[in-house]
């Protein structure tokens, strides 16, 4: 895997780029605590988006971790996950919003506080979509990578503290031309009352090609449909 | 929490039964209280709800999810826009438990799911956007997003495995909610015949409205 790029991204940070199928996205939690919130799209038709419940349905799980995949609304993968060292990614809490970040940890204006003031990851989000011609109609349930919720039998949930280490990373491999949209905001469940967004490091690089053995692909058969869709989409329009 | 309601269907102001297979929406006034009744028993009615005067603003599943704090919907459930706004209420609900992580089937998705030859079957995606197309033109697919499934049952574990399981409700049970502002609200009742969960039998729900 040789990297083509690597930068840095800061705590409640947003970036947007399209990654090519066949490359990778590595994220390093650096200093540990992070949550980088993630959504997907079809980089040229951007109505084909992330897809929560096909992801979870499709393989039976309720946490993201390798070697599953990252499933379209259109029986697709954006991309599957080939490495990570946390065991558990949360898909299903969404995005802090304005209202929740102020509830929570109180006024934190740029007046005041300059570039640390206080973000919330919808926000961030819809900046960069806005970057791409989309905007609050495709706000979906995001990805929250490096953060672990647990669910009782009731459905109460839980988030677990300290899930993530310094040096903690995740590894995608993308099978679509993807639109990647990321924010570095705190999780909605993070306890903390204190405002500490955590940076994280990026670098991309090239996969090696998919073989018959993959483990994305031997994990469930659902995966071996997505991906036969995904290469019938990549062999008929490119 | 099981809780039963006092509304009469008898004193309704609208009540239409939804084949299994059917895509229905109609506008629930703000204060009129939306119930929607399970005939047969086991039928997932997969349901989306629009600020009816602003449909940008719809509902949101995660958003939901991170108010509560919890995954599963029953009485008392505030449902959530995307926008922050509370859409609806649940105020009474005979069943107990309904599922918003579990989406609708699609005919990619079911190609995903199942197998590739299920591709022609009719599927909850493609109501939805019938659905929407008879409210405006500018509603499409791009405005579904991931829905509830009254009455249906996915439990999740501590251990974070998923499953679909047989449905807990039976005939005549029903979920109820109070709408807080005028919405859209529209349903696909579900024609998935590749789930046991209803044992591979679509049945009928009906819609009940009250002022």
């Amino acid at each position: 895997m040789s990297i083509i790029h690597q930068e840095k991204l800061t705590g409640a940070g947003m970036w947007s780029k399209v990654i090519k199928r066949g490359r990778t996205l590595k994220m390093t939690d650096l200093e540990g605590g992070a949550n980088v919130g993630m959504l997907l799209y079809n980089a040229y038709e951007k109505h084909e988006r992330y897809n929560m419940p096909d992801t979870l349905k499709g393989q039976y799980i309720f946490n993201l971790k390798a070697p599953y995949c990252l499933h379209s609304d259109m029986g697709r993968l954006f991309a599957s996950i080939v490495e990570e060292s946390s065991g558990w990614h949360d898909t299903v809490c969404g995005a802090s919003d304005a209202k929740a970040v102020q509830e929570k940890y109180g006024q934190g204006d740029y007046q005041e506080l300059r570039n640390d003031f206080y973000r919330n990851a919808q926000e961030c989000f819809l900046i960069e979509l806005a970057k791409w011609g989309l905007g609050k109609r495709d706000l979906v349930p995001n990805i929250n990578w490096f953060s672990k919720v647990v669910s009782d039998e009731a459905g109460k949930l839980s988030f677990v503290e300290g899930h993530s280490k310094a040096g903690d990373s995740v590894t995608l491999r993308f099978e679509l031309d993807t639109l990647v949209v990321l924010n570095t905001c705190p999780h909605p469940f993070d306890p903390s009352t204190e405002y500490t967004p955590k940076p994280v490091a990026l670098e991309i690089g090239e996969a090696d090609t998919v073989q018959d053995d993959d483990p994305s692909l031997l994990v469930r058969s659902e995966n071996q449909r997505a991906f036969h869709n995904t290469s019938v989409y990549n062999k008929l329009r490119f | 929490m099981l809780k039963e309601s006092s509304l009469d269907p008898a004193n309704a102001v609208y009540r239409q039964v939804v084949k299994a297979g059917d895509h229905w929406s109609h506008v629930i006034k703000k204060g009129q209280t939306f119930r929607i009744l399970d005939l047969e028993g086991n039928q997932a009615a997969d349901t989306l709800f629009y600020n009816a005067h602003d449909p940008v603003d719809r509902y949101s599943a995660s958003d939901t999810i991170r108010c509560q704090q919890a995954l599963y919907l029953t009485t008392g459930s505030m449902l959530m826009s995307t926008g922050g706004h509370a859409l609806l209420e649940i105020t009474a609900d005979t069943c107990g438990r309904h599922d918003t992580i579990g989406g609708a089937c699609s005919r990619e998705s079911n190609t995903m799911r199942y197998a590739i030859d299920k591709e022609p079957m009719h599927a909850c995606r493609d109501s939805f956007i019938c659905g929407l197309h008879s409210h405006s033109d500018d509603l499409g697919k791009r405005d579904i997003t991931c829905n509830i499934n009254f009455f249906m049952n996915v439990p999740v574990t501590p251990e974070g495995g998923l499953s679909f399981e047989d449905g807990i409700s039976a005939p005549g049970r029903y979920v109820e909610m109070v709408a807080l502002m005028d919405v859209i609200a529209l349903i696909s009742n579900c024609p998935q015949l590749n789930n046991p969960c209803n044992a591979y039998n679509p049945t009928p729900v009906e819609a009940i409205i009250w002022d």
